[in-house]
C-alpha cells in the first residue's frame, strides 16, 4: 500500500489519497496528521484530535465537533471561531514561517 | 443491489464555448463519428444541432438514436435530474448502455457549477466522472469574447483541450496570435484547429488522465506548460497575467509530506476555491516512489492518481495553477510557509 492510500476510513474526500488499496491508516497516522493540522489550527486557536476514525476540533472555550475528514476540517474550524481562515494571509504565513523556520526566500 | 450500483461510471465531457463559437457545428460533426458509438450526449434542443440525417429511431421522448450509435438526448428540468434520469434509464436498459457523456453547455455557462454538480453532489459521484473539459474559442471573435466577457475567459481557463474554431476565416498571423494568447490564459490546454477540412478526433474526449496508457502523455502536456512558464520568465516577469486570471507554477524539489499538503490546498480551496479555476500537478511525495498526479476545477480535487515514472525524467512537485485575482507571490510563499520541507526538518 501506497503511503497516500486509505487514509482516514470511511471518508470520501481526495486528501484520504490514492484509495486504490482502501483500507484504514492506522490511529498514528492520523494522530501525526492532526499534529501537522495542529501547527495551523493552533494560530486560530483550534486543536484537531484523532477520534474513533475521525477527528474532532475543539477550541480554548471547550467548545468542540466531529470533523470526519481530515480536508475538511477549515469549514468548521471558520465556523467555530467565526474568523476566515485564509493561507494567503500575510500574518498568517508569516505565522507558518516563524513557527516552521522559513524565512521569506520570495 | 440495484442492477444500476454495479454499472462502471460513466465518464463527462463537458463542451462548452462562447455563444458563436461553434462548438454546435463541432458536435454535429462528432456525432457523425463511429468512435463515438460508445456515447450519449446531453444537449439542449435536438433542433439547435439539427440531427435529422443523422437520425435513425426515437428511443424515448427525449432520447434518439443516431446512425453512429451514439444516443441523443435533451436535458429535461435541470442538470442534476436529467443525469439521474439517464443513468437510471442505462441501468434499466431503456436506452442503449453508454461508457461516456458529452454534455454541451449554454454559450454563457461557467463550467465551474457543472463540475462542481457532477464531482460532489453524493446521488452522482458515483455514477459518473468528469472527463475532458473541452472549450470551442473562435478565431474571428474570440480575442474580443476574451477582452469582455468573464464567462468566456473561465471557459477557456478550465479547459483540457481548446479547439480554435473558424481558422479557415483569418490570417495565420491571427491564429499564430490567438493561439499565444490562449497559451498564456491556459498552459495545460492542447490546442486543436477547427476549419471546414479538420474536425477533431476522438481522442479528444477519450484520451484523459483516467485512462493509464495516455495518462503519461496526459502530464506530459502539463510539465510543458511548466517550461513554457519559465521560457516566458526570461522574457518578461508576468507574461502569463491575463487580465486579472494568471497561470503560474508552484515548485519544489524536495519531496513533500502528504498531510502537509491536503491541508494547505484544502486550506486554500475552501477560501479561494472560486478564484482558483484549474489546479494540475505532477507531486513528490514522501514514502511514495512514483509521482502523483493531483488535479482540480474550482473547489474540487479530483482523486489523486499515480504514473509509474516521471514523463521527462526530472523529480520533484511542479503544480500548474490558473487562478482569477491571486497574486502568484503570496501563492508561492503561502505554499512554501505551509508546505515545503525546510532542510533541517524531516519527518520519518
Amino acid at each position: 500500500m501506497c503511503g497516500l492510500c486509505g487514509t482516514f476510513g470511511s471518508a470520501d474526500h481526495w486528501t484520504d489519497g490514492v484509495g486504490e488499496a482502501g483500507t484504514s491508516f492506522p490511529a498514528a497516522e492520523r494522530r501525526r496528521r492532526a499534529s501537522v493540522a495542529n501547527e495551523v489550527l493552533g494560530i486560530y486557536g483550534l486543536k484537531l484530535m484523532e477520534w474513533s476514525n475521525r477527528f474532532t476540533l475543539t477550541g480554548r472555550t471547550g467548545k468542540s465537533a466531529v470533523v470526519d475528514q481530515f480536508g475538511a476540517v477549515w469549514a468548521e474550524a471558520e465556523r467555530m471561531t467565526g474568523r476566515v481562515c485564509d493561507p494567503l494571509d500575510p500574518a498568517v504565513i508569516e505565522a507558518m514561517e516563524a513557527r516552521r523556520g522559513i524565512g521569506d526566500r520570495g | 443491489m440495484t442492477a444500476g450500483t454495479s454499472l462502471p461510471p460513466v465518464t463527462v465531457n463537458i463542451l462548452t464555448g462562447f455563444l458563436g463559437s461553434g462548438k454546435t457545428s463541432l458536435l454535429k460533426r462528432l456525432l457523425a463519428l463511429p468512435d463515438l458509438k460508445d456515447a450519449a450526449v446531453l444537449i439542449n434542443e435536438f433542433g439547435e444541432v439539427g440531427i435529422d440525417h443523422f437520425l435513425v429511431e426515437e428511443v424515448e421522448d427525449d432520447v434518439v438514436l443516431l446512425k453512429s450509435g451514439c444516443i441523443c438526448c435533451t436535458i429535461r428540468g435541470d442538470l442534476k435530474d436529467s443525469l439521474l434520469d439517464l443513468h437510471h434509464r442505462r441501468a434499466a436498459g431503456r436506452v442503449p448502455p453508454f461508457g461516456r457523456l458529452i454534455l454541451e453547455t449554454t454559450g454563457l455557462a461557467d463550467p465551474g457549477p457543472i463540475v462542481a454538480t457532477l464531482v460532489a453532489d453524493p446521488a452522482l459521484r458515483h455514477q459518473f466522472r468528469m472527463g475532458n473539459i473541452v472549450t470551442v474559442v473562435d478565431a474571428v471573435n474570440g480575442t474580443e469574447n476574451l477582452n469582455r466577457f468573464p464567462e468566456s475567459v473561465r471557459q477557456a481557463a478550465v479547459a483540457d483541450r481548446l479547439i480554435m474554431s473558424k481558422t479557415d476565416l483569418v490570417d495565420a498571423g491571427t491564429i499564430a496570435a490567438f493561439g499565444q494568447r490562449l497559451t498564456r490564459l491556459n498552459p495545460t490546454a492542447d490546442i486543436l484547429p477547427l476549419d471546414d477540412i479538420t474536425t477533431p478526433d476522438a481522442s479528444l474526449f477519450v484520451s484523459d488522465i483516467h485512462d493509464a496508457e495516455a495518462r503519461a502523455g496526459e502530464v506530459a502536456r502539463w510539465l510543458a506548460a511548466d517550461a513554457h512558464h519559465h521560457h516566458h520568465d526570461h522574457h518578461r516577469h508576468d507574461v502569463n497575467r491575463h487580465g486579472d486570471v494568471r497561470a503560474f507554477v508552484l515548485t519544489s524539489a524536495a519531496p513533500l509530506d502528504w498531510a502537509r499538503f491536503g491541508l494547505w490546498l484544502s486550506m486554500l480551496l475552501n477560501r479561494h476555491g472560486t478564484e482558483v479555476l484549474r489546479l494540475k500537478g505532477l507531486l513528490s511525495i514522501q514514502g511514495v516512489d512514483t509521482p502523483v498526479v493531483v488535479q482540480g476545477v474550482q473547489h474540487l480535487i479530483h482523486k489523486p492518481v499515480h504514473l509509474d515514472a516521471w514523463p521527462d525524467g526530472i523529480v520533484g512537485t511542479r503544480i500548474v495553477v490558473i487562478a482569477k485575482g491571486l497574486e502568484p507571490e503570496v501563492v508561492k510563499r503561502s505554499f512554501r510557509a505551509f508546505v515545503e520541507l525546510p532542510a533541517s526538518l524531516h519527518y520519518r
